[in-house]
């Protein structure tokens, strides 16, 4: 076969320039479609691998949730009695948990992607967007896992979901993007200072007491509501509480906040990542 | 030649010195920070004086154009900026400065196993380092079972990458990147590992690659690989391109500036009788008098200047190539020169060495005086075409065509 018979056959690619400065506020959506299969087989490879190294596999997303789930249950619901919003303490802890683990070992993850792919980073050219990406949505496999005894416990308790539940994609859209809002600026940050990966779990303890998990948002004074809605994983929380067990009240200003505050840690996380992106493989 | 696909206008990369080494934590940034109001007390400061002295230029002003099709070697030393410029040109670090235009799609090479994952299975990593290199899943399962018949590890495809042999490994990786078909490659040096027969393997298919009018820039050490597959060299030096043209030539050149020459003889002592001047091909005749393409006769001349006349005596000549081996020599006793300008010639039915960079070594005494000693410059380069092994520690002394054949012996027993 000719070149040029070889050329006709491939759809023309428009010339590439290569400067030296990108545009860092600027996401090229096109080229990250054009690489969505690799994102799929970065997933499907941490899927993987998770479970292949692991001795319980799968049941691992559900063990951690749910031991949590009963440490809470007894020590603050029933000995220090706390309240719990007018459910079932278990699903109360349960519900709160779910988007809580993702959201930890998904920033963990997506903290890591950088320097743990550093050999792949130097040697070929993709969009380093996709990385981050992959770490936020590996991290829904088991989120799905452990969201199938949530399910379990719902029927248990005999609990319907109301209209509410319509509300929960949103809800786990905004808990996928508030992973990867705050994923992409520690990804950054651990490619150029390696220890920030050893203060993310100190941090993840700190953001759990910060967010509504052991506790109501409700303890929290009405006129401030808004200003604890900052910290989006309260949003989120109240989110999955709300829609899932169709219990207590909807979110309401708070949602708004941690939305709001989502979208500018994205927009900032995105375009600091960009920018270490342009020298990420001269530092790794 | 087709339209140009890789542009390069005056690419430049600026390192930092020491960029490359420790790797910043957060307790060095915290104790900048306390230090800073110190260093801010104490005015002299590191000013922006000595700014330059903490980069270094891996690449400055390298500008080149490949055309379609072409297959461009890239040689020079350690830290001549090879492997830089690749690594622009696959967009995986950007230049300091300058830009570069690249029309088609690029797939860069410049590790054996790129995403190979050891916890992953044969299958799963020819999946995985397929998507990373740049192949479509569609392409991937189409190519599937050419890449495993390629590899030769068909058996052991479902056990963990963990367990195979680092040949094994190697095996699987070429086998992905001998499929990748992108219109624009580039390789660094990735073609010198694995053992003889699957390099001659690799090599061959990469032929079939240049063969299909893919573009290929090429990064290696391996001169002869380089002779072989290449259309034209770009030989690079301190971050710039010192020499660009045909391989042979090229390439040539490049070694004959890596015999490194301690010109230790007494050429050209002021009062000698008589002295060397310069040297050259004389037949075939071509317009570079250094550069040997003929396998057929060759007329080689050394020119003397003489002062004085010179009785009886002696003339040594020797042919060593860039290993300083001994090639060839030749003593002549009884020479009477006259005053004037006088021509050494020696006349070979034909130079069967192998293509490379060689040094000829001419003498003149006079009654056990040395009149003159002259490491011949410039170096012969001789640049015929190669019959030699695919690798090059196989590549011997002579380059001489033969033809191989079987044929049926005597029959026993009839």
């Amino acid at each position: 076969m000719s070149a040029t018979a070889q050329a006709e056959m491939l759809p023309k690619v428009p010339p590439m320039r290569i400067v030296p400065q990108s545009n860092w506020l600027r996401i090229d959506f096109g080229e990250l479609w054009h690489f969505r299969e690799l994102l799929y087989f970065f997933v499907w490879r941490d899927v993987k691998v998770r479970y292949k190294q692991t001795v319980v596999g799968a049941a691992w997303a559900v063990l951690q949730p749910f031991l949590t789930m009963l440490v809470f249950t007894l020590f603050f619901a029933r000995l220090a009695h706390i309240p719990v919003g007018g459910m079932p303490a278990t699903i109360f802890y349960y519900s709160a948990l779910l988007p809580g683990m993702y959201f930890s070992s998904s920033l963990l993850n997506a903290t890591n992607t950088i320097v743990e792919n550093q050999r792949v980073i130097t040697k070929v050219y993709f969009p380093r967007l996709v990385l981050p990406l992959a770490a936020t949505l590996s991290g829904l496999v088991d989120f799905g896992i452990s969201f199938l005894m949530f399910v379990a416990m719902m029927i248990y308790y005999g609990i319907r979901p109301t209209y509410a539940i319509l509300f929960f994609p949103l809800f786990l859209l905004l808990a996928l993007l508030t992973a990867l809002g705050f994923g992409l600026w520690l990804a950054a940050m651990n490619a150029i200072y390696r220890d920030v990966r050893y203060v993310v779990p100190f941090l993840m303890q700190f953001w759990m007491f910060a967010s509504p998990v052991v506790y109501p948002s409700s303890i929290v004074p009405e006129r401030w509501r808004w200003l604890y809605g900052l910290n989006p994983m309260a949003g989120v929380i109240e989110g999955f509480r709300w829609s899932l067990s169709g219990r207590g009240e909807p979110p309401g200003k708070m949602i708004i906040a941690s939305s709001l505050m989502v979208l500018a840690v994205l927009a900032g996380g995105v375009a600091y990542f960009q920018r270490m992106e342009t020298t990420i493989a001269d530092v790794v | 030649m087709g339209p140009v696909v890789i542009q390069a206008d005056g690419l430049g990369k600026r390192y930092r010195i020491g960029q490359r080494q420790p790797y910043l934590a957060l307790r060095d940034l915290i104790g900048r920070a306390l230090g800073a109001p110190a260093r801010m007390l104490s005015k002299n400061g590191n000013g922006s004086g000595g700014k330059e002295k903490n980069f270094v230029w891996a690449l400055k002003d390298v500008s080149f154009d490949i055309q379609e099709g072409e297959v461009v070697g890239l040689i020079g030393r350690n830290g001549a900026g090879k492997s830089t410029l690749l690594k622009i040109l696959a967009r995986i670090t950007r230049p300091t400065e300058g830009s570069a235009e690249i029309h088609g799609r690029v797939g860069s090479l410049l590790e054996v196993g790129t995403g190979f994952h050891p916890e992953l299975t044969g299958r799963e990593n020819v999946y995985l380092s397929g998507a990373i290199l740049g192949m479509k899943k569609a392409e991937i399962d189409r190519k599937f079972d050419e890449i495993v018949a390629f590899s030769e590890v068909e058996r052991f495809l479902d056990t963990p990458l963990k367990h195979y042999s680092s040949g094994m490994q190697m095996r699987l990786a070429f086998a992905v990147a001998a499929h990748l078909e992108p219109e624009i490659l580039l390789i660094d040096e990735v073609l010198a590992v694995g053992d003889l027969a699957f390099q001659k393997k690799c090599l061959g298919k990469m032929g079939d690659v240049a063969r299909t009018g893919r573009t290929i820039v090429f990064v290696s050490h391996q001169m002869n690989q380089i002779r072989r597959l290449c259309g034209r060299v770009l030989w690079m030096e301190g971050g710039k391109i010192r020499e660009t043209g045909p391989a042979a030539t090229t390439v040539g050149d490049f070694e004959a500036a890596m015999t490194s020459k301690s010109d230790t003889s007494i050429h050209g002592s002021e009062n000698a009788k008589a002295i060397f001047v310069r040297w050259e091909i004389m037949e075939p005749r071509s317009d570079e008098a250094n550069v040997l393409r003929t396998m057929g006769e060759v007329k080689i001349k050394f020119v003397v200047q003489v002062r004085r006349p010179v009785k009886m005596a002696q003339h040594g000549v020797s042919l060593r190539n860039s290993d300083n081996q001994l090639i060839w020599a030749l003593a002549t006793d009884h020479i009477d020169l006259e005053v004037g300008e006088q021509e050494f010639c020696y006349t070979f039915p034909s130079l069967p060495v192998r293509p490379g960079a060689y040094s000829w070594h001419v003498s003149l005494y006079e009654e056990g005086d040395q009149l003159d000693a002259w490491d011949c410059m410039p170096a012969m380069n001789v640049a015929t075409e190669n019959y030699q092994h695919a690798r090059d520690e196989w590549n011997g002394v002579l380059n001489v065509p033969c033809e191989f054949a079987i044929e049926e012996g005597m029959k026993v027993g009839s």
